[in-house]
């Protein structure tokens, strides 16, 4: 699925970043606590949140996030949207809430990302 | 559709409010920002967040919610077991992330948005 | 002189302060350039970078100041974090995952899942973590290059 397709499935807007909307989303992860999307989301996954303060997009670009979709038609501010110009990563918005924004998505076949890491692993 | 019924199709784990599974639920709400709950959520949705801490009893109480699902094999703390118990709130788990199972519910018909 | 494989190539100090949220990540922000411009391969920046930021949310959240420093060797990368504040007073639970301190403020801000230092556990080849309660924490972690598939840029 493309970044594209998301925007017209999800009414989304684009609000700054880079607007290559030809991108591939590898696969989807929806969550709220940046440690999370850290340890778990993978590279080129979109990140579907409703944090809008700039360590999302601080995340987004150490984690190599594809983009980022923000749900319940929230924007983040200024210094976040330039953040995200600046490392040319997507920012969209959706109107729909959470919940819906990911059952639509699922229904449409994006995949949620896999699970990279085995439980109690150590440093090597 | 009941929680219990969710407990059977998806093999979720009760962790709390065993006799409470047979609550309907009126909806589905993700977050784990408590203020965006508090906001946002009706009465009788299942809530899916990963945050494990006692506080979220405290808003699936304040709100009315049917229940919460922790996702990605969470566990809550201790704390938030005795209280979920204390209050009525069921507490199920799921090893699947937030998306995949949302997408699952979605799919069994549980929407995001609640008759008022 | 010849240099010896543990010869530090480069080393940059920065200042972080507690409880500042507006520019948290700027400073994993910075290390992430200067690794690129080194040249250094994508996962091995993605690896320390995710545990930069973890060690930098902590020094925001918790400490009330501290500094993150970066060095660059020849056969790896290190940074060591001191932080002036609460300290940890359990540190076999403070790194178990889902474990956490964190008050509501943090919580709401997105932070606080308990998952910070496991995250840099797992993205390390080593760490050292050692508090005083109440006085502060000091935290090393270290990336060896030989064991990367890309080799030292600038050789």
């Amino acid at each position: 699925m493309t970044l594209k397709e998301v925007k017209d499935i999800l009414s989304a807007e684009v609000i700054s970043g880079d607007h290559d909307l030809g991108k591939e989303i590898k696969c989807a992860f929806a969550a709220e606590l940046l440690s999370d999307v850290l340890a778990l989301a993978q590279q080129g996954a979109l990140l579907i949140t409703g944090f809008t303060n700039s360590q999302v997009v601080y995340a987004a670009d150490l984690a190599n996030l594809c983009a980022i979709l923000f749900i319940r038609g929230k924007k983040p501010n200024e210094e976040t949207k330039r953040l995200a110009t600046q490392k040319k990563l997507p920012l969209l918005t959706t109107p729909f809430m959470m919940f819906e924004a990911c059952g639509i998505l699922y229904e449409y076949g994006l995949k949620t990302c896999a699970i990279e890491m085995e439980n109690g692993k150590d440093g090597k | 559709m009941t929680l219990s019924d969710l407990v059977k199709s998806f093999g979720l784990k009760i962790e709390a409010g065993k006799d409470r599974l047979r609550e309907g639920v009126t909806g589905g709400y993700a977050s784990d920002l408590l203020s965006d709950v508090i906001a946002h959520s009706r009465k009788g949705n299942v809530w899916i967040t990963i945050q494990t801490h006692p506080n979220i009893v405290a808003v699936a109480t304040m709100k009315e919610l049917s229940g919460i699902i922790l996702t990605g094999g969470r566990q809550p703390e201790a704390e938030t077991i005795q209280k979920a118990e204390h209050e009525g709130i069921p507490i199920l788990a799921s090893p699947l992330f937030t998306f995949e199972l949302v997408g699952r519910l979605y799919q069994m018909g549980i929407s995001g948005m609640s008759p008022c | 002189m010849e240099r010896t494989e543990n010869n530090i190539l480069f080393h940059r100090i920065f200042p972080i302060e507690g409880g500042d949220f507006t520019n948290a990540g700027s400073t994993s922000d910075q290390i992430k350039k200067i690794l690129k411009e080194a040249g250094f391969s994508n996962t091995l920046i993605r690896r320390i970078c995710i545990a930069a930021f973890e060690a930098e949310m902590n020094v925001i959240c918790y400490a009330s100041k501290g500094t993150l420093s970066l060095y660059i060797a020849r056969s790896f990368l290190k940074i060591v974090v001191n932080d002036e504040g609460k300290g940890i007073r359990d540190i076999n639970l403070a790194m178990s995952e889902g474990y956490s301190t964190a008050d509501e403020k943090i919580r709401e801000l997105g932070f606080g899942a308990g998952m910070g230092l496991p995250n840099i556990r797992k993205n390390a080849d080593e760490m050292v973590l050692t508090s005083q309660f109440n006085q502060g924490t000091h935290l090393e972690f270290t990336v060896y290059l030989d064991r990367q598939e890309a080799a030292l840029p600038f050789e």
